[in-house]
């Protein structure tokens, strides 16, 4: 793919989002919010940073592989791969809905290129993401391993067994992302289950860490990504806290957890809409 | 008691054993073949792999969850990891990883679960899981394997290693007889037929095969003809061979170290209550946690050896 400039990425970041939005409305069902928010994490991975081949295959032996461990992300996850070519952007229609590939959450047995493990029950992502850099390892492949995790997610005991585990085995080619929101269903990660210093956390569990204070800004994005590869290949882990805000790019739903897995009525929508214009065509 | 058995042995192993020293040789075979265990390396004979091949061998520490998750994330770079520890934490403290990393995504990985069921003995009811076969036989795509001795689980680790899909191979850690051949062909979702008979059919898995075996000399002594079923393999089920079998005998005993619920007596009902429906005993836990004792103890207690088994099948041929 040809490099893009910044302006052009930012306007695959708008289509995401209409893409995003259209496809919670059409069924009534789904989570906007955090997948607005990671738009420009997204399409920094897919359209600028990871060497990867939308002629999919399983092993994706010799390309940098991205897994979403926070499985309800789904909708901007499928818009950022049909937007990339791995399947046709008119099949977003087919979201939730009934003989679709495009499941509630990602699966593998529809075989949607570009899923390769299920996701959705929270806090298995980091595990299965270090296990496929240990695969990469044995198979002399230098090519990296990006995984998602939201924030919330992070309350999940399994998270720190596999954080523990990376950094023990100094597995050096995975850029762990975390959306660092600050909102989970039930409300601020603050009151619901308080994550304290995260940076500490990490630092303390071993791992090379480092912070994008503006998540939703693609030159951000794609500089903090950058500095993450800088520091792959050195002999720990690398944790990218990612800071953005939830419902990113629609005035009326950012920065609340309200929008987490709320679809937008059809005024919403419309109100929505006229905030991000049509950039690429919509399916 | 004098018996005339149709199987015999002359040394006793622990089926752990087996699966360590086939796991070895499937890891000779095979490059891909890798290995992980949460901090019970010893316990599941996994240091003989590990010594050979140390960069193919993952010591993950206590984290069960963790390991599961390596583990499908490795069979996406072609590695067929085989992930052992206690039958107990391989199943029930990590069932959401299993059913949603590895049997809904459908991944090569080998779930190798030691020190199921009673015989683990003096640890007691914690670490006595008798509900591992139900959790996983109830997974799409999981095949379920449990074999009865040494020699069955040697060549059971080396047939998985060939096998394609998530398995899960379940094995113990007591003493048992080595009644079954060193050079025999496991295939998997075959049952094994090893003795003839007419009057009732004994079908068992895992340890309590052993029991069949001596309860059908028993069995024999007393006039009663019975045929024994290995079913090594608890999904796929043989429904061939349990259907055949029966046609012929018009009886049948269940027996398994395992709850009566949700265990293999539960699909031969279900097999036979679907095409013939025959009388079926259950010989296993009913309903309850086990305790520590000595495997002899432990089997005699909850009902579950040779007389237990001769007992079951008086009681299903009355039913005829």
């Amino acid at each position: 793919m040809e490099k893009q400039s910044v302006e052009q990425l930012q306007k695959v970041c708008t289509q995401l989002r209409r893409d995003v939005l259209r496809m919670v409305h059409a069924v009534q069902s789904g989570h906007p919010g955090a997948p607005l928010g990671c738009a420009e994490f997204f399409v920094a991975l897919y359209f600028d940073q990871m060497t990867h081949n939308p002629d999919f295959q399983m092993d994706g032996k010799g390309e940098d592989l991205f897994f979403l461990s926070n499985g309800h992300l789904s909708a901007g996850w499928y818009s950022v791969l049909a937007r990339s070519g791995y399947f046709p952007v008119e099949e977003l229609v087919t979201f939730r809905k009934l003989n679709s590939r495009l499941q509630g959450h990602p699966a593998t047995h529809e075989h949607l290129p570009g899923i390769r493990i299920a996701s959705g029950s929270l806090g298995q992502g980091l595990s299965v993401a270090l296990g496929v850099a240990q695969a990469k390892k044995l198979n002399n492949d230098d090519k990296l391993v990006y995984v998602l995790m939201g924030d919330g997610e992070l309350q999940e005991g399994q998270v720190w067994e596999a954080a523990m585990y990376g950094a023990h085995y100094g597995v050096d080619n995975i850029i762990a992302t975390v959306d660092y929101n600050g909102q989970q269903i039930d409300g601020p990660t603050e009151k619901v289950m308080d994550l304290k210093n995260l940076k500490a956390k990490w630092e303390a569990f071993g791992w090379e860490v480092i912070e994008t204070k503006k998540g939703n800004d693609m030159q951000s994005v794609i500089e903090g990504l950058e500095k993450a590869k800088s520091l792959t290949g050195k002999g720990k882990p690398v944790l990218n806290l990612l800071y953005t805000e939830m419902g990113y790019g629609v005035d009326f739903m950012v920065g609340t957890h309200k929008w987490h897995g709320s679809p937008p009525n059809d005024e919403q929508l419309a109100d929505a809409l006229s905030q991000l214009p049509e950039t690429l065509g919509d399916y | 008691m004098d018996l005339d058995l149709k199987y015999n042995y002359t040394e006793k192993k622990d089926t752990r054993s087996g699966f360590g020293d086939g796991f070895l040789e499937a890891g000779r075979k095979n490059p891909n073949v890798v290995g992980l265990c949460a901090d019970l390396i010893g316990s599941l004979k996994m240091g003989a792999f590990q010594k050979e091949f140390p960069e193919r061998f993952f010591q993950t520490g206590i984290s069960e969850a963790n390991m599961i998750g390596l583990s499908a994330g490795l069979t996406i770079g072609d590695k067929i990891p085989f992930a052992g520890t206690f039958a107990n934490f391989a199943t029930g403290r990590v069932y959401d990883q299993i059913r949603q990393s590895v049997a809904y995504s459908n991944k090569n990985v080998k779930i190798c679960a030691s020190h199921a069921g009673l015989t683990l003995g003096e640890d007691g009811a914690t670490h006595q899981i008798l509900e591992d076969l139900g959790m996983m036989k109830m997974l799409p795509h999981m095949t379920v394997i449990n074999p009865c001795d040494y020699n069955q689980t040697k060549a059971a680790t080396l047939a998985i290693a060939e096998y394609e899909g998530p398995v899960y191979l379940r094995f113990g850690r007591p003493s048992w007889p080595i009644f079954t051949p060193a050079d025999q062909k496991f295939e998997i979702g075959k049952a094994w037929k090893m003795i003839d008979g007419t009057d009732v059919t004994i079908f068992a898995t895992g340890h309590l095969v052993w029991e069949a075996v001596v309860a059908e000399a028993i069995l024999r002594k007393e006039g009663i003809s019975a045929e024994v079923i290995n079913i090594h393999t608890i999904k796929p089920l043989d429904e061939e061979a349990i259907l055949d079998s029966v046609a012929k005998t018009g009886c049948a005993v269940s027996a398994e170290e395992h709850q009566i619920n949700g265990g293999l007596g539960d699909s031969v009902a279900q097999t036979l209550i679907r095409h013939n429906p025959a009388p079926l005993e259950y010989v296993g836990v009913n309903d309850s946690f086990g305790e520590s004792g000595t495997p002899t103890e432990l089997l005699e207690k909850y009902g579950l050896n040779a007389a237990n088994i001769v007992a079951a099948a008086k009681k299903a041929l009355a039913r005829k």
